[in-house]
């Protein structure tokens, strides 16, 4: 596909009939969580739609990201990619190397200076920036490079977004958020973080569709996430919720209450503090979702969630220990545990001091 | 422990939860009676003014079991409809006229979307004027001897 085609003289020239293309309008539809009645504008804006450039960089993560994106369906990926958008540099996924590799991104940047969008997977280190280099360059040096001629940034994944598990305490390596590298580095480019651990493969697809259909960024809530995804509440939206309401709780992962499928708020279900799109868009080409399986909500697409001090802890008993374990303390004469405590929240506040320097 | 002694015991870990039953169905959670009532205020414009109407059911936080209850509970009609473009959709009218079911699948076979559409016909079985104008030129050339 040439840069200059439209995506609907593409799709004409390869023989795909107008059934096809509003069926894949309506699953984009779908897939940016707009309502059904807008399936007319998307077909209208994706017709007319430019290929947009992609620069993909990886810095401290697991690729996790990369494989949720992978497991996308709709619509799928190869689609989306050499269809839709071109994704220019992608570590993981392309096939060129080495010396290739970095020319291809160095082009890519040359020649879309100001236009390409940036999708980033991983935190940077910032401690000493030599923890994570890429041919010879520190992850801190390539992204700054990258973000001055990139049109928007989005964050893909927790780690790229708010810091993530490179960043918990007490944080050996300075993993910072792209937010807070492009403030220390005094660029301003518009972000959007997408965050999850990983994110639902939707979520990070829709991002790129609404960018290619729209040729705009969707509406952002307070966190730079975009509210189609994260506007609503797991908690609210959660299918056990009328067991919270009833008072209807599992106790333990083995009891009567988690066999008939009731709320797993005491079991540690972060749903309450949670913005994502789990509870509807679902995961697995929709099959279901953690609290579906069983498990509560880890809130892995909050800032923060992996130092929120236990993923078993009820939210009601605070981030470090609730009244319950500092009370069963107490009456067994154990000072020496209180101690500990002290010692435990003095370790957390030094880490955290020193996590900022 | 015998093989059975084994496999009863397994039973009892509660790994997922999947009520069986309509009544357990029922008890879990009630989104399939305010997704009819949908449906009716739906068929209702419908008749009254002509305008359809497109659900998404990936937008409804669904428990386990309930797209089934959903379906069962639109039953089936006069009308099925196997298309391909780009992958198959399965379309058919539900046993209330007007209302129908629509699955779209890509070319893997997973499902993309799954909607309940209000409408005299829905939309993507209409030909479409483009293809309309693809197929005439097409005809007019093999009438004239240009293509086999």
């Amino acid at each position: 596909m040439r840069k200059e085609q439209t995506l609907g003289e593409v799709l004409a020239a390869n023989g795909v009939s107008r059934r096809g293309f509003m069926k894949f309008v309506a699953a984009t539809t779908s897939l940016m969580a707009l309502p059904p009645s807008m399936i007319g504008k998307v077909a209208h804006a994706l017709e007319n739609a430019k290929r947009p450039s992609v620069i993909w960089l990886p810095f401290q993560e697991c690729t996790g990201c990369t494989e949720s994106l992978t497991r996308s369906h709709a619509p799928s990926l190869e689609g989306l990619i050499f269809d839709t958008v071109s994704l220019d540099y992608q570590e993981t996924i392309m096939a060129a190397a080495g010396h290739q590799a970095e020319e291809a991104l160095a082009e890519t940047m040359k020649a879309n200076f100001g236009k390409y969008l940036l999708a980033v997977d991983g935190s940077i280190p910032t401690k000493d920036k030599a923890y994570s280099c890429i041919g010879g360059k520190s992850n801190y040096d390539v992204f700054v490079e990258a973000a001055k001629g990139a049109a928007a940034i989005v964050c893909v994944g927790t780690c790229s977004s708010f810091g993530g598990i490179p960043a918990a305490l007490p944080n050996p390596t300075g993993a910072r958020s792209v937010t807070e590298v492009l403030k220390e580095a005094g660029i301003d480019k518009p972000v959007i973080n997408v965050p999850g651990c990983p994110p639902i493969p939707t979520s990070i697809t829709g991002v790129l569709a609404q960018y290619l259909t729209f040729g705009q960024l969707p509406e952002l809530d307070h966190l730079n996430r975009p509210k189609a995804f994260y506007g609503q509440n797991i908690h609210d939206r959660c299918y056990r919720r009328p067991f919270y309401e009833r008072g209807e709780f599992a106790e333990t992962f083995d009891d009567e209450g988690a066999k008939k499928g009731w709320c797993l708020f005491k079991v540690g279900c972060k749903g309450p503090v949670t913005y994502n799109a789990c509870a509807t868009v679902k995961w697995n080409n929709g099959a279901g979702w953690p609290v579906e399986g069983g498990h509560g909500c880890l809130g892995c697409s909050e800032p923060g969630f992996w130092d929120w001090g236990g993923f078993y802890k009820p939210l009601s008993q605070g981030q470090w220990g609730g009244w319950k374990t500092l009370g069963v303390a107490a009456a067994a004469g154990a000072a020496i545990g209180l101690a500990s405590v002290a010692v435990t929240r003095s370790r957390q506040a030094k880490a955290r001091e020193e996590a900022k320097v | 422990m015998s093989h059975d002694g084994a496999n009863d015991a397994l039973k009892t870990i509660g790994v997922k939860v999947e009520p069986t039953s309509p009544e357990e169905i029922d008890a879990f959670t009630l989104n399939v009676v305010p997704l009819l009532h949908e449906v009716k205020h739906a068929l209702q414009r419908l008749l009254e003014t002509g305008e359809p109407t497109t659900i998404d059911l990936g937008s409804i936080p669904l428990a386990p079991g309930e797209f089934e209850k959903i379906d069962a509970a639109l039953g089936t009609g006069e009308v099925k409809v196997a298309l391909e473009a780009m992958g198959p959709s399965q379309i058919y009218e539900t046993q209330f006229s007007g209302v129908w079911r629509v699955t779209h699948f890509n070319a893997a076979n997973e499902i993309v979307g799954r909607y309940v559409e209000v409408s005299r016909m829905p939309e993507i079985l209409l030909a479409q004027e483009t293809d309309v104008r693809v197929g005439l030129d097409l005809l007019s050339r093999k009438l004239s001897g240009e293509t086999d």
